[in-house]
């Protein structure tokens, strides 16, 4: 069976942002299909996060706008985005050092928890029942991510390679339609890049979630990525394929460097 | 017992439905099958796996780590009076190649993709290969090959035939005799290609058996199954006694998750083999080394008590009021909690087996109230031979034949045994079978050893690496290198130890530093070292060596039959022993002869009596570059003693 890529599930249009003088991203367009991995790449300070934060609602682009599902929008805050289904990962891990693995993955579930704070806090009644409901759907993640024995462990004690792995599990705990991936192997040995690799690969399949993740190694990104946009100082400079990006002129200039 | 895996399964289920059979940790929670659960279970993939076409006396290789599904799927295989035969879930594909075409393999249920992968790789080598049939369906969602399918698919369509067909799963069950074939283990031959070791449900069950007798194992044990279940004995323990007994078995969540695990479960009737022991002790030392002084006093004080008094406790020895008193006191404060920690608070009875364990090692746990025992046995013996009784358990013997158990010493030194735990035959190798099984009835074990003044069996080399001094004055004495240097080894700043002495005057023994150890020591002292050659070349280490030696000449004099086999000369190699230089096999085994002839000098020097000499040496590095090292070598005399003690 091979997975079926849908319709456009996410349409960027014409995005500009600007911090003042600086012009982060100039006038991207783009769209995301259901089920597909769509990598965004560039060399560095080419707008790759700032782009993520837009589609996050971190930053408010300044021109254009964002459609996702049919609806558009150009202001929306990061809580907005979550509740319409869009998670993320961060480049520099904002876990919870001091929480464990459960802990930490249990606030992906914040969302989704309705009991108010005074019955979650003395665990009674519905609150209880509910805790439990959640605390499966964590284990399951943890299963998933194959980090059973540091399930009790302080984040901050673990390596770095599964720290990367708690923070795409709090992210999965929000069970996102689509899942945005800054940066997932950034820092990673080779072995850690292979099984973040297989586990993105697993998501997209298992869970059918739409993936988006920028990304600075090349090698991974064309193995797993279904297509990638190539920025370069704010602008788009590619879209396609990994091997049209491969061939194009200008993505090699830009990014993959040419002999001179 | 006369009776079979499935018939064993159908009592408990008919006996006690409700009881647990197996417990699985998954997503957190500890998991329970009752045995009426299992045997449905357990019919309906028999149904399932007689509809897909595995007939009666064909293999079935089965993949894979200790889960419930994977014993079930034994079970429904026995069930229809085929063979289940167990690989290791770790060996590569290659390995598996002659298992499944020697056995004729069209079946195979493993654990999940990695093991699927593997058989997919050899499926071109292995064409009889028709079914491969899996557990956990994770990342397999694409693929698309013939033959392939989930285990769920198979109890589904067992459970419509099984409602269609109602008698047949008994019916199956019963036409399958205690005599049949129960399951076949690949042993790992060293040169070769492995053998298929055929054991019934007789012989397997009658072990099984015996070895509950003699801890009178009850249906009240847990255990805990994390060892591969390839390996005879993991199957012994947590299938064959486990159906005999109709105790708990517990899976663990994952193979990262043992320690935790084992905390959890605290098993009553637990085995493992000495480096498990081994690693369990070092990290309790690291960890006590990072506590406060204070506890860290405590500790040290009351280890001191347990290694006094501990021993002899275990061994139901009276030790006085006030040294009772002094262990309670150490009990409460220091080892309770010690084998809470471990896992081992509720255990009743632990073996270790496989390689010598350390008689350090041995006292520690028994010093602190865990019954750890040792055993004699191999695949080919179904495990039980010899066991350590409760009060009687030493670091350097085996322990008494058990129920059932012939034992005779051949005049070569060979141990030979006679049970009905035998294994019928080596699968298609009528010509090995009749090298160990001869037409009396005895096992010709190749292991060397004799029976002490206590009847308890003592293993000391294989047969085929014992030899005789000749000449000098120990003339004729039985020499056995093996146990030389795993006495030797048993100090932890001896890495590796090569002895010679078969067919020579004395003893001469070539010693391997443990670099970190030794290295961490000589830190402590002050002693300032450039690398592995220098430090090994210091005459502190040396004296430190002196040392050990001198105290294994001690003990080897001790010993009557061995005292022969005392140390005369020594020396300390400039380079680690090393499987890429061909030194040691890929399971670490040191190959004796290869380093006589790649270090004739040293021998020479050795036997020849120089106090030193120089040596250069090829090595070959990582990347496949070869250089040379180069030293000179001081040789040590080594004291040694008159014979104190009669044949032990």
């Amino acid at each position: 069976m091979s997975k079926k890529i849908g319709d456009v599930i996410l349409d960027v249009q014409h995005i500009s942002l600007r911090f003042g003088g600086v012009k982060a991203l100039t006038d991207i367009s783009f769209n995301v299909r259901e089920h597909e991995v769509r990598a965004i790449i560039g060399p560095n300070g080419a707008g790759k996060s700032s782009m993520l934060n837009c589609i996050n609602g971190v930053y408010t682009p300044t021109e254009g706008s964002i459609m996702f599902r049919g609806q558009t929008f150009s202001h929306m805050n990061s809580r907005q985005v979550a509740e319409m289904g869009i998670a993320r990962t961060f480049q520099n891990l904002a876990l919870f050092k001091g929480m464990s693995v459960i802990d930490n993955i249990m606030t992906g579930r914040n969302l989704r928890i309705k009991s108010n704070l005074f019955l979650q806090a003395l665990r009674v009644g519905p609150a209880q029942a509910e805790e439990e409901r959640h605390r499966e759907f964590v284990e399951h993640i943890i299963d998933f991510l194959e980090i059973q024995a540091h399930r009790k462990t302080p984040v901050g004690q673990l390596p770095y390679g599964l720290q990367k792995r708690v923070d795409l599990g709090r992210a999965l705990a929000m069970e996102p339609q689509v899942l945005l991936l800054d940066e997932p192997m950034a820092g990673m040995n080779l072995e850690e890049k292979q099984d973040m690799s297989r586990f993105i690969l697993d998501v997209n399949d298992e869970f059918g979630t739409t993936i988006v993740l920028i990304e600075h190694d090349m090698g991974v990104v064309m193995d797993i990525s279904d297509r990638v946009v190539v920025l370069d100082y704010g602008k788009k400079i590619g879209d396609g394929t990994p091997d049209e990006v491969r061939n194009n002129e200008e993505v090699i200039q830009a990014y993959l460097g040419t002999s001179h | 017992m006369q009776t079979t895996f499935p018939r064993l399964l159908q009592k408990h289920a008919t006996e006690r439905p409700s009881a647990p059979a197996l417990r699985e940790k998954e997503y957190g929670i500890w998991q329970t099958t009752t045995w009426s659960a299992l045997r449905q279970e357990v019919q309906s993939l028999a149904c399932g796996l007689h509809q897909l076409g595995l007939q009666r006396g064909e293999h079935m290789v089965v993949i894979g780590s200790n889960r419930p599904r994977l014993y079930a799927a034994m079970l429904a295989a026995q069930s229809l009076g085929a063979i289940p035969v167990p690989l290791y879930q770790d060996a590569v594909a290659a390995e598996c190649v002659f298992p499944l075409n020697n056995a004729e393999v069209r079946f195979a249920v493993v654990e999940d993709q990695e093991q699927v992968d593997k058989l997919l790789e050899i499926r071109e080598q292995c064409p009889q290969l028709t079914h491969i049939l899996f557990d956990d369906p994770r990342g397999l969602r694409k693929y698309d090959e013939p033959g392939l399918a989930s285990l769920d698919e198979a109890v589904a369509a067992g459970e419509v035939f099984a409602r269609q067909h109602p008698q047949f799963y008994d019916e199956q069950i019963e036409s399958a005799k205690p005599e049949d074939v129960a399951a076949m283990f690949f042993t790992s031959g060293t040169t070769g290609n492995p053998k298929g070791v055929v054991h019934t449900h007789l012989s397997l069950l009658d072990r099984a058996e015996a070895g509950a007798i003699f801890d009178r194992l009850t249906s009240a044990e847990d255990v805990l199954a994390y060892l591969p279940p390839a390996w005879i004995g993991q199957n012994i323990f947590s299938y064959a006694q486990w159906l005999a007994c109709g105790y708990v078995v517990n899976c663990p969540e994952s193979s990262a998750t043992v320690t935790i695990d084992l905390k959890e479960v605290g098993p009553t009737y637990y085995f493992a083999p000495p480096r498990v022991f081994e690693g369990l002790l070092t990290s309790v030392m690291i960890r006590m080394e990072d506590a406060g002084a204070f506890k860290r006093g405590l500790f040290h004080y009351f280890m001191r008590v347990a290694r006094q008094y501990g021993p002899d406790r275990m061994d139901g020895k009276s030790i006085g009021a006030v040294a009772s008193l002094l262990y309670q006191l150490g009990d409460w404060f220091v080892y309770g909690p010690l084998r809470n920690n471990l896992g081992f608070s509720r255990v009743r009875v632990a073996y270790t087996a496989g390689e010598a364990i350390g008689p350090d090692l041995f006292t520690f746990y028994r010093s602190i109230g865990v019954n750890l025992k040792q055993l004699y046995g191999s695949t080919e013996t179904a495990v039980f031979v010899c066991l350590q009784p409760d009060h009687e358990a030493r670091a350097d013997t085996v322990g008494v034949p058990c129920k059932g158990v012939e034992i005779k010493v051949a005049d070569n030194g060979e141990i030979l045994v006679k049970s009905s735990g035998l294994l019928k035959e080596y699968y298609k190798n009528p010509a090995a079978t009749a090298e160990v099984l001869t037409a009396d009835g005895w096992y010709h074990t190749s292991d060397a050893g004799f029976l002490d003044s206590h009847g308890h069996l003592k293993i000391i080399d294989r047969v085929k690496d014992v030899g005789r001094i000749k000449g000098g004055a120990n003339d004729g004495a039985m020499f056995a290198p093996k146990y030389v240097e795993n006495k030797l080894k048993f100090f932890p700043h001896i890495k590796e130890a090569v002895a010679y002495g078969d067919g020579r005057e004395k003893v001469c023994v070539m010693v391997n530093i443990d670099f970190d150890a030794v290295g961490n020591w000589a830190e402590r002292r002050n002693l300032p070292y450039a690398g592995y050659p220098d430090l090994a070349g210091k005459p502190e280490v040396y004296a430190l060596i002196q040392e050990c030696v001198e105290k294994v000449n001690a003990d080897l004099a001790e010993d009557k039959l061995l005292a022969g086999s005392q140390i005369s000369r020594f020396l300390v190699l400039h380079k680690e022993l090393d499987a890429d230089d061909g030194e040691l096999t890929r399971t670490n085994k040191v190959r004796r002869g290869f380093i006589a002839e790649k270090y004739q000098v040293l021998i020479d020097a050795l036997y020849g009596g120089k106090s030193e000499q120089y040596i250069e040496t090829q090595v070959k590095f990582e990347d496949g570059r070869t250089g040379s090292v180069s030293a000179t070598l001081k040789i040590f005399d080594a004291k040694t003693f008159a014979t104190v003690g009669k044949a032990a």
